[in-house]
């Protein structure tokens, strides 16, 4: 971060933002992870709207703290976080290539499209992050963060995380 | 009491999330299995996260200044506008799921039928919500099978949770003025989901409703039974006493 950009273009701060990790889950970005929904500036400010993933998700706030301060350090001052509801923030938003770093981070990434009431009792079948099993089981649809849900591999017998289709 | 309906709407449903939230997060640390324990924490939490959209959103409409934690903690009880069935205390794992059950039937459709409201703000929560309470009632309905269709003992513990908790369902979707200033007649179709869905879980667990149960009703008036007070006095004690206290 040697250069003090001080006159930024809107490309240069969405790559900025990438540089932001997702404070859970640090090997994805907050902009792979689709929470970035708009990047705005006028003469002296930078406004960044971002998307609660859940709507209790303590990450949410650090998200936008994270942000903030990786785009002062580029040399920005003024600097405005406005958080935005709608359209309400989906897994589907998640990149193909957050897909797969999750799931070499050990995280099965999501089905698409199963969140609805029911889905996971209907059984869509999740794969194991680390044989690709089909074979697997629901522990319980709450994992270590609201957007996980536990789950086991029974054919190498590990458990693993799965992020929830939403 | 504002004239305004929007107001008193918004209240009824972040009350709702507030006092289910915060009995639900009593059993962080105390849960009967581990994984149980992580999802009631959870489930508590995005109560909670919508808790604050409701309330955030009632205090703009009210435009008195009061923003979400001003409503949840300075108001006393008669203040409240949820309904009775999730002040209902904890009591067993078994109470507190088939509480969590009741309550989640009715909020999943709930949402979903807000999420096309014409006040776009109520809207947008509605959207945010719903998929959270999705989730809600995927895993209390799994539980609630597995435990009334399970041991004699889990059986007969959930079906004591519903006799005791049915008489407060009728609150949920007996609507007046405010509600339909809002919601417009949508709540007869809400009403008939919530008993089609309850009835075909309740006999794939095995359960059965009681008879012909006098329904209560007063929560959305602020008219609240004892438990509410009690549990607001825990709540509210650190803002009551030190006034303004941050983290
Ligand atoms: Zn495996």
């Amino acid at each position: 971060m040697a250069t003090l950009a001080i006159n930024p273009s809107i490309k240069d701060i969405w790559s900025w933002l990438e540089d932001v990790p997702d404070p859970e889950i640090p090997v994805v970005s907050v902009v792979e992870l689709g929470i970035v929904r708009d990047v705005a500036r006028n003469e002296s400010s930078i406004i960044v709207t971002i998307t609660p993933t859940y709507s209790g998700c303590p990450a949410t706030t650090v998200i936008a703290i994270d942000i903030e301060q990786a785009i002062r350090r580029h040399g920005v001052e003024d600097v405005r976080i406005e958080t935005k509801l709608s359209p309400a923030w989906t897994t589907d938003w998640i990149t193909p290539g957050a897909c797969e770093k999750l799931k070499a981070y050990g995280i099965a990434p999501p089905e698409k499209g199963a969140a609805c009431a029911g889905a996971l009792r209907a059984g869509t079948t999740i794969h194991c992050p680390r044989c690709d099993s089909g074979n697997t089981e629901c522990i319980s649809q709450f994992g270590s963060t609201p957007c996980k849900a536990h789950y086991r591999c029974k054919d190498c017998l590990e458990p693993f995380d799965y992020f929830k289709s939403f | 009491m504002t004239g305004n309906p929007i107001y008193e709407f918004a209240l009824r449903m972040g009350d709702n999330c507030l006092i289910l939230g915060q009995n639900v997060s009593a059993w962080c640390g105390h849960a009967p299995v581990l994984e149980e324990d992580i999802a009631l924490a959870n489930v508590a939490l995005d109560l909670i996260g919508q808790t604050r959209m409701w309330l955030g959103f009632a205090g703009e409409v009210e435009g008195k200044g009061r923003n979400a934690d001003d409503l949840a903690f300075l108001r006393d009880a008669r203040a409240f506008r949820n309904c009775l069935l999730v002040e209902q205390p904890n009591g067993d794992f078994g109470q507190t799921l088939m509480r969590q059950f009741l309550f989640d039937a009715w909020h999943h459709p709930m949402l979903k039928a807000l999420a096309g409201s014409a006040n776009v703000r109520v809207a947008e929560v509605a959207e945010k919500s719903v998929k959270e309470a999705a989730y809600h009632l995927d895993r209390s309905t799994g539980l609630v099978i597995r435990l009334g269709d399970g041991s004699d003992e889990s059986h007969n513990r959930m079906q004591a949770a519903l006799d005791g908790l049915w008489r407060y369902t009728g609150e949920l979707y007996a609507t007046d003025a405010i509600d339909e200033a809002v919601i417009g007649r949508g709540f007869s179709a809400i009403e008939e989901q919530y008993k089609n869905y309850t009835s075909k879980i309740f006999d794939e667990a095995t359960l059965t409703i009681p008879e012909a149960t006098f329904m209560h009703k007063g929560g959305k008036s602020g008219l609240h039974s004892e438990a509410l007070g009690a549990m607001l006095a825990d709540m509210q004690i650190l803002q009551r006493s030190h006034p303004g206290a941050q983290w």
